[in-house]
């Protein structure tokens, strides 16, 4: 919380409405049950609170304290620390760029430049819809389709500046966005209920996008003496694995790391 | 500079060894239906008719080392575990991957799950343990969703619950999503984050194989590492030494990312070169050369052209002056500032320093202050020495290694481009347009720029 109290200290936070309490007791009771030791099961109750609220409120951490035996301070100690849960509210779709080094080269940093100007707000601020949080993201293991945006944690690869734009557009206008890896995209809260432990069940969700874009095939497909991908610049929707880019192929004489 | 050529080979990709990624051009490599037509769980089911100690003297035989980071080897660590006393033994799965430029076990779980899931099975056995835990770093759901597939048919089919390991010897598995913190792919920082607490290090020892979670004994194993067991139960020790060097055999993932025409997974012995590795994709982007690249992450020390015939094993890139950590193969180009790179990657050391130790949480602050004045051409050139003293003060002070993966790009990058550092002081700024750098910049003209 970053709100300054002095004096009288805070009294304690509202409980959940008794409807949404006894559902949420339910799946916590379903999370702790999968550890051996009940502690283990806040940072899946973390997001269970914030799928419930879009943050980690207050009220959410003292549900978590009363389920697992802890203090509130115990729980504000651990969800300060991890920064996938918000201490604010935001918006519906968490758009994340990557700025660090090898995304931020390729591009990361005017990506996210540019959407910081096209929506007008700066690092973790929420357009005034609700609809998209903006955010600087670390390195997401996806290096070799940077640069990387995730949304809602989904993956939109090779992005540039104008295929961000449009996605953020689609976003706000409420258009169907789907990512190069992951399933169509749902909201952040329905994200959180995910990382709580309880399995995507939506149709063709875990199918979706299928095993890999061309840079996880580059290597196999060589192997097998298939022609190699170049750069794939695959923009979020097109399809995909796509073909090689005209003038990035392994034939191009420009072999750069000869030197003199 | 380039040391030598390499000698001509007929078709470099012959080279590669598709093992763990051999079905990823399958439709759904990710279904259990695939998995077993690739020969999957034949490992298992030959690991289960072994004695667990067996098993354990198989791995470390084949030389199976760990492909988190660190090289240590599997089977030694498995040889650990404490046999015969009463308390419960655990597998986790280190599937935090967050080293900046590490992006190899992402993409194996997103197309492959089931060769964890079956490592996983057979390390439990090996090591006489009835619960594993895998902890994904939570930025990944579409990892997620496919890891509560997989592990959903594998309960299924048997090979996990109820009698999994034989009669009486059930195995559990638990999917857990952590939630945002560079520091937990810390082994012990990992342990801390699984027991519900903030991720930071515990000083060692004890280590994990004695009191790990819940002060019990515990292995806590890389993606990879645990990946590639079945394979090597399926094809024998021989094959899977047949591969690789002497002190650092089998396969392994090469990830190629950066200035690069072609990015992506290469999966090859142990031991290739960056410059196979380059010959055989594309080599850099059209007319740039190589500048500076890490051969596994960005705590890696930074290499240069010079070594680019280094077989990327342990011992030879440790002999280089950096280490082997995740073969995440970050290749940057001329247009790429060096100053730059590592002001960023300071910046995120400084942002994940869990706070635990002085030196990390201190130096990496001011080391973060002092670069972006060197990268504005603020600073003076004592200050140049100044961060090579605070990273000096940080390296190997610390109780976990992201203090000394902090100073690896200070170090490595005065080492090689001093000049550069002290070009920014003298010219007053950044001599770089890091509108050059970007993955459009030559195939479009860059009147969308927005500098910062």
């Amino acid at each position: 919380m970053t709100d300054v109290h002095l004096g009288v200290p805070e009294m304690p936070a509202p409980d959940f409405p008794a409807e949404v309490r006894a559902r949420l007791e339910a799946d916590a009771k379903e999370i702790i049950g999968r550890y051996p030791d009940s502690r283990s099961a806040l940072l899946p109750l973390l997001h269970l609170v914030q799928s419930e609220e879009g943050h980690v409120t207050r009220t959410g951490q003292q549900f978590c304290a009363e389920m697992l035996g802890l203090t509130t301070a115990e729980v504000n100690a651990v969800a300060t620390f991890y920064t996938m849960y918000r201490r604010k509210p935001s918006g519906d779709y968490q758009v994340g760029v990557c700025t660090n080094t090898l995304c931020a080269v390729l591009g990361g940093d005017a990506i996210f430049d540019e959407l910081k100007r096209h929506l007008g707000v700066e690092n973790d601020e929420t357009t005034e819809d609700g609809k998209v949080t903006l955010e600087h993201i670390e390195c997401n293991a996806a290096c070799d389709y940077a640069p990387v945006v995730m949304v809602n944690w989904e993956f939109f690869d090779n992005q540039t500046p104008e295929s961000a734009r449009q996605l953020v557009d689609d976003l706000r206008a409420g258009r169907d966005v789907a990512p190069t890896r992951g399933a169509p995209l749902c909201t952040f809260k329905e994200t959180a209920r995910m990382l709580a432990g309880f399995p995507d069940e939506r149709e063709g969700a875990a199918e979706a996008t299928g095993a890999a874009g061309a840079p996880s095939l580059a290597g196999l497909r060589l192997a097998r003496g298939e022609a190699p991908g170049g750069r794939v610049v695959s923009q979020r929707g097109a399809d995909q694995p796509s073909q090689q880019p005209p003038g990035h192929g392994p034939d191009d004489p420009a072999q750069g790391e000869e030197s003199e | 500079m380039t040391t030598e050529s390499t000698e001509p080979t007929e078709s470099p990709e012959k080279l590669l060894t598709p093992v763990l990624s051999a079905s990823w051009a399958e439709p759904e490599p990710w279904t259990l239906e695939t998995y077993r037509r690739y020969d999957g769980y034949a490992g298992l089911a030959k690991a289960l008719a072994m004695d667990p100690n067996d098993v354990i003297a198989y791995v470390k035989d084949a030389g199976l080392r760990g492909r988190g980071g660190a090289g240590f080897p599997t089977g030694m660590k498995w040889q650990f575990i404490p046999q015969g006393d009463d308390k419960p033994h655990y597998l986790v799965v280190n599937a935090d991957e967050s080293e900046p430029g590490t992006c190899k076990d992402i993409p194996l779980l997103f197309a492959n799950p089931h060769s964890l899931i079956e490592g996983i099975v057979i390390a439990c056995h090996a090591i006489r343990s009835s619960h594993a835990f895998i902890y994904l770093r939570g930025e990944v759901v579409p990892v997620l969703r496919r890891l509560h597939f997989a592990v959903r048919e594998a309960y299924e089919a048997g090979y996990l619950g109820k009698d999994a390991l034989g009669p009486g010897k059930d195995l559990e598995l638990t999917v857990h999503a952590g939630a945002g913190a560079y520091i937990c792919g810390e082994e012990t920082a990992l342990l801390d984050s699984l027991e519900g607490r903030r991720g930071q290090p515990r000083l060692r020892p004890p280590f994990p194989a004695v009191a790990g979670l819940y002060a019990c004994p515990t292995v806590v194993n890389n993606v990879e590492s645990i990946a590639s067991v079945p394979a090597l139960m399926h094809n024998g020790k021989d094959w899977f030494r047949s591969m690789g060097s002497e002190k650092s055999p089998g396969f392994t993932l090469y990830s190629l990312s950066g200035h690069v025409a072609c990015p992506g997974q290469y999966e090859g012995p142990l031991g290739l070169t960056l410059r196979q590795l380059l010959d055989m994709s594309g080599g850099m982007r059209p007319g740039h050369r190589l500048k500076f690249w890490t051969p596994g992450g960005s705590s890696t020390p930074l290499l240069t052209d010079e070594h680019l015939d280094v077989p990327l094993d342990y011992e030879h890139i440790g002999e280089a002056g950096s280490m082997l950590g995740t073969k995440a193969l970050q290749c940057f180009d001329e247009t790429t500032c060096v100053v730059r790179a590592v002001t960023r990657w300071t910046e995120f050391y400084a942002h994940e320093s869990c706070g635990k130790c002085t030196p990390c949480r201190e130096g990496t602050y001011w080391l973060v202050q002092l670069l972006r004045d060197i990268e504005a051409g603020k600073a003076s050139l004592d200050d140049i020495d100044k961060i090579d003293d605070i990273a000096d003060n940080i390296n190997g002070k610390s109780f976990c290694a992201l203090g000394d993966g902090a100073a690896s790009p200070i170090f490595s990058s005065l080492k090689f481009f001093r000049d550069e550092y002290e070009q920014h002081v003298t010219s007053g700024g950044c001599p770089f347009d890091p509108a050059r750098s970007t993955a459009w910049a030559d195939t479009r003209d860059p009147h969308l720029e927005v500098s910062a």
